[in-house]
């Protein structure tokens, strides 16, 4: 059963502690090929996170298992790129710097590394802001410069968490139609969690919708929509209509959007 | 919504706000002025009571000495007054040194290993909690008259806010930040360089502040038991003599010191971290 980029067999993620036991992530098996875009929906709280997490190695599976590339994942995985729910960028350092941070941890050559930054900081649009601190950037330029960090090393797998979900619904457009463009031209298979329908229809190949706790995977949705595509395009087409509708139902009254 | 579309466009937040009106050349001057003239007013006052008080003898002068007088012990005695400053200074900047990197040392191993930090947090809080005037006659018993129990007491008195102020910085780094450095394949000294050391900074250089201060006091009251030298010798030399001028004089000098490399540290701290929320500096421009 290799080939697949990632592959969850079973994942169950339960978590103890003094006063309660949680099961975040329960009986989950998702099989994610090479160059895919998957993306996940759920009400707050149902376990996405943690999910993605365990896809990173930065949780332990309670039972189950995981597989990135072939490999079981027993341990933080170094073949990903990953963008947390918050930008978590270093306050010290300004935009192209915290860019940067990604070479200088892995020892990545510099000039190589500087010219790639540079490619992502064209790429996203934040040139002129490239010495700027986070605190002189704007939400959606955090979440940004946290996306290029992901992207500088070129890594075959891409986990995102709720990347835009604190950020205005125009903003978010905008990135969502970067991040097709970005996931066309790269051919990074992407797992991307998020509880915006629109979202998700818009950016997946395919859309696992999760129920509320414990998180188990309901119902697999694949998106017969073009690969490149725009807002403009997409909202009016029927087909958006009908997975949106069929997502909401699926997740009930439980999510925005 | 259609308000914020266009405050977006037309000012991007990360600009830097005043890229095109060069700083006007009086701008510093006026800035240290508003900075100063508060406490120096202040200060001013405290003098003008002092100078009130002591030249029309509400109380004795061999009490309290005229301004006058402090001046001209200063000027009279300056070269025996600056050796021992010397003495003083550097047994002071000694210790905390010496506290900084020991106290560092301490706080590293006591928010990276829970064991240690059972096994040395009782100690640190120990030795903060035995009064530190009453162990000095036996640092002298140990040590002898020299620099060395200054140095001891000095460190002894400023290692505690490092310690606390050092743990409290390396662990308020971000536990995602941890995480993202462990997706990095980074090792434990990297993310310690690249990550929990900068962001423990701020943290760490208020406790490098009150260190500092604290350090003057380890050294001065190291040499009040047993010296030949130092403010702290020369302090119970102007006592024994009833010399109120000198002993003044000691202590304006003994302040200095104190004063001086606190805003020393507050240097370092403005060039370390110049990011940090409580230095920032960009105001929105505004034309009025
Ligand atoms: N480290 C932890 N210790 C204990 N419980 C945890 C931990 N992390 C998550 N949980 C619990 O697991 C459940 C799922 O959390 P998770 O963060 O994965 O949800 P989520 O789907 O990402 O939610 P949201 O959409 O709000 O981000 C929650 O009930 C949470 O309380
Ligand atoms: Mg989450």
């Amino acid at each position: 059963m290799s080939g697949a980029a990632v592959e969850l067999t079973g994942l169950t993620v339960r978590f103890v502690s003094r006063r309660r036991r949680t099961v975040a992530v329960d009986d989950v098996t998702l099989r994610v090929e090479p160059g895919e875009f998957v993306a996940i929906v759920g009400p707050s709280g149902c376990g996405k996170s943690t999910l993605l997490r365990a896809v990173a190695g930065l949780v332990p599976p309670t039972a189950g298992s995981v597989t990135l590339l072939g490999q079981p994942v027993t341990r933080p995985q170094t073949d990903i790129g990953f963008v947390f729910q918050r930008p978590a960028l270093l306050e010290w350092r300004g935009a192209r710097k915290n860019i940067l941070l990604q070479a200088e941890m892995r020892g990545l050559d510099r000039a190589w590394a500087a010219r790639r930054a540079d490619e992502l900081i064209e790429l996203t649009g934040l040139t002129g802001f490239e010495r700027a601190l986070p605190h002189e950037l704007s939400g959606g330029m955090q979440q940004r410069v946290a996306l290029c960090r992901a992207l500088l090393h070129q890594p075959p797998v891409l986990l995102m968490d709720e990347p835009f979900g604190a950020l205005d619904a125009l903003t978010r457009e905008q990135l969502n139609a970067e991040l097709n463009r970005i996931w066309r031209e790269t051919g990074t298979t992407i797992l991307l969690v998020t509880h915006s329908i629109a979202e998700a229809v818009f950016l997946g190949t395919r859309v696992e919708v999760m129920s509320p706790r414990p998180g188990r995977i309901v119902s697999t949705l694949p998106v017969d929509l073009p690969v490149e595509r725009s807002y403009a395009q997409v909202m009016t087409d029927e087909r958006f209509d009908r997975l949106s509708s069929s997502i909401r139902l699926l997740l009930g009254a439980g999510a925005n959007h | 919504m259609s308000e914020q579309i266009v405050d977006r466009q037309l000012t991007p937040r990360g600009a830097r706000q005043v890229p095109s009106a060069p700083p006007r050349p009086g701008t510093r001057l006026v800035r240290l002025v508003e900075a100063l003239w508060r406490p120096a007013l202040l200060l001013g006052a405290v003098f003008a009571a002092w100078w009130f008080v002591a030249e029309r003898e509400y109380v004795a002068n061999y009490l309290v000495p005229t301004p006058a007088q402090v001046a001209a012990k200063m000027t009279d005695e300056w070269s025996f007054l600056l050796r021992n400053t010397f003495v003083t200074l550097y047994e002071t900047v000694i210790g905390f040194v010496l506290a900084a990197l020991l106290g560092l040392g301490t706080a590293i191993l006591i928010a990276y290993s829970r064991t240690m930090e059972k096994a040395i947090y009782p100690i640190v809080l120990f030795a903060q909690v035995i009064p530190k005037i009453a162990i000095a006659p036996l640092l002298v018993v140990w040590f002898g008259v020299g620099f060395t129990p200054k140095i001891v007491l000095a460190v002894l008195i400023a290692f505690f806010p490092v310690v606390i102020s050092g743990v409290a910085g390396l662990r308020s780094t971000d536990p995602e930040l941890i995480e993202l450095s462990a997706t990095m394949g980074a090792g434990p000294w990297r993310t310690f360089r690249k990550i929990r050391f900068p962001n423990a900074l701020p943290h760490l250089m208020s406790g490098l502040k009150v260190a500092v201060t604290l350090a003057v006091v380890g050294a001065v009251v190291g040499e009040f038991v047993g010296a030949d030298k130092g403010l702290g010798y020369v302090l119970l030399v102007a006592n024994g003599n009833l010399d109120a001028a000198l002993l003044f004089a000691d202590l304006i000098l003994m302040s200095l010191i104190g004063i001086v490399l606190f805003m020393l540290v507050e240097v370092a701290e403005a060039l370390l971290i110049p990011w940090h929320a409580s230095r920032r500096s960009g105001v929105p421009l505004t034309t009025s």
